[in-house]
């Protein structure tokens, strides 16, 4: 999501990654916080051990974090603009008579 | 907790407009997240609070897994190692939270090891008996949870998020101490006596966690006028006292302040003076392990360069590979 953080003293500083851990089967994965890590299979591991050490999760993702694009913040309003204007949408817009069931 | 670039404001309107929206969303209680504009005050303020949070959970590791090998039993040694692991994990929570600011993690560690940023100067103190780890799970965890409960509505969203997520696993931390000093209390006159030394030992540094008193406390009022921080020290101080002497009662320990007393008409306790001179003197460097805890830390980060260097080679051949690899097919 960004430029990589700036660089140091080793320069050899591990990419960065996204953790989304799955809680129980049938939820979706949520963003648990990021890490660093050489390679994906490391960043599993290192994830394991910091995001699930007390079952908190059934399944993980990582992403790498320069792997996501992210909107812009400053562009908020104009760009989710789209939806504000559109009550009909949204099942509370329409009114139906009292008393007809399961609509 | 992603990285975020931080935002530059060379725009062509100034800032005044970003300002007032920074300002608006902090008075709402919204959240300020990574990608957001704000003052560059703020982000270096909250780079300096996250990393020298981070820092102590790190340093912090190092009084407790002094008892490690020499736990008692079976139980309090895994409980100990699953604690300690724990306070690494905190530090690498709050590492992440102060890396979206845009400071990178070597250059976090760089300013640590060279003391330029600091920790908490509570671990400069040492674990001489094990009833020391019973005495660090009760009041300096507890003291800890006191001042992190608020930060969980921090008005930056990573630290904030950082922070429930710590919260959640702290208090196994404090019940862990407390029936640990429990035992001994309820123990032998001599296991009696080394918790109540230990506790004799912790209880002032404890109170100095909460920092200075509100009106020496350099950075405090802009940081509630931003809601990085909620309350006072001295308020977070009052809380912890008030909640540690029915504790303490609890345990059939006493806690070592001749001055501590219920003050019926604050509805508070009253309590001693504490001695800011020491807290100074620790904070400057001069406490009784100061320079073993960053030595120790200096060569742990040193001994390990060949395991990071090693592990960063092999992804970097193995990415090579597959790249390679790519091509042919
Ligand atoms: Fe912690
Ligand atoms: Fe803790």
């Amino acid at each position: 999501m960004s430029e990589t953080p700036s660089s140091t003293s080793s320069g050899q500083e591990w990419p960065l990654w996204e953790v989304f851990v799955r809680s129980r089967r049938g939820l979706a994965h949520t963003h648990a916080g990021s890490l660093h890590a050489p390679d994906a299979e490391l960043a599993l591991r290192n994830a394991r051990d910091l995001y699930t050490r007390r079952g908190e999760g059934v399944s993980l993702w990582v992403v790498p974090s320069a792997a996501i694009t992210a909107s812009s913040p400053d562009e908020k309003d104009p760009f989710f603009e789209p939806s504000a204007d559109k009550p009909y949408r949204h099942p509370t817009f329409y009114e139906i008579p009292e008393g007809v069931k399961h609509l | 907790m992603a990285t975020a670039a931080p935002q530059q404001t060379a725009r062509p309107d100034g800032t005044a407009g970003f300002q007032a929206a920074f300002d608006a969303a902090v008075a709402a209680d919204e959240r300020i997240e990574p990608r957001d504009w704000m003052p560059d005050a703020y982000r270096a303020t909250l780079v300096r609070q996250i990393a020298q949070h981070a820092h102590s959970e790190i340093i912090g590791m190092q009084p407790e897994a002094n008892w490690i090998t020499r736990a008692p039993s079976l139980r309090r040694k895994a409980i100990l190692m699953a604690k300690v692991q724990d306070e690494a994990g905190h530090g690498l929570y709050l590492y992440s939270a102060a890396e979206t600011l845009g400071t990178g993690r070597d250059e976090l560690l760089d300013k640590l090891h060279s003391g330029r940023q600091k920790y908490s100067s509570i671990f400069n103190y040492p674990t001489l008996t094990w009833a020391d780890v019973g005495a660090i799970g009760w009041l300096v965890d507890g003291a800890a949870i006191t001042n992190q409960v608020p930060l969980c509505r921090c008005s930056y969203g990573p630290y904030a998020r950082a922070m429930v997520r710590i919260c959640k696993e702290e208090s196994f931390h404090q019940r862990q101490g407390y029936e640990l000093l429990l035992a001994l209390s309820r123990g032998t006159e001599a296991q009696h006596a080394m918790a109540q030394d230990a506790v004799d030992r912790w209880w002032w540094p404890s109170l100095m966690m909460f920092g200075p008193p509100d009106d020496e406390s350099a950075h405090s009022a802009q940081s509630m006028e931003w809601k990085i921080k909620r309350h006072s020290n001295d308020e977070l101080r009052q809380r912890f006292v008030d909640i540690c002497v029915p504790q303490a009662e609890s345990l059939g320990l006493t806690l070592p302040d001749p001055e501590l007393r219920w003050n019926e008409e604050r509805g508070q306790h009253d309590f001693g003076p504490i001695d800011w001179t020491e807290f100074k003197q620790v904070l400057k460097g001069n406490g009784p392990c100061n320079e073993q805890r960053i030595t120790q830390r200096r060569r742990a980060h040193d001994e390990g360069a060949w395991v990071r260097e090693a592990a960063a080679a092999h992804a970097a051949k193995h990415s090579k590979a597959t790249t390679e690899e790519g091509r042919a097919a």
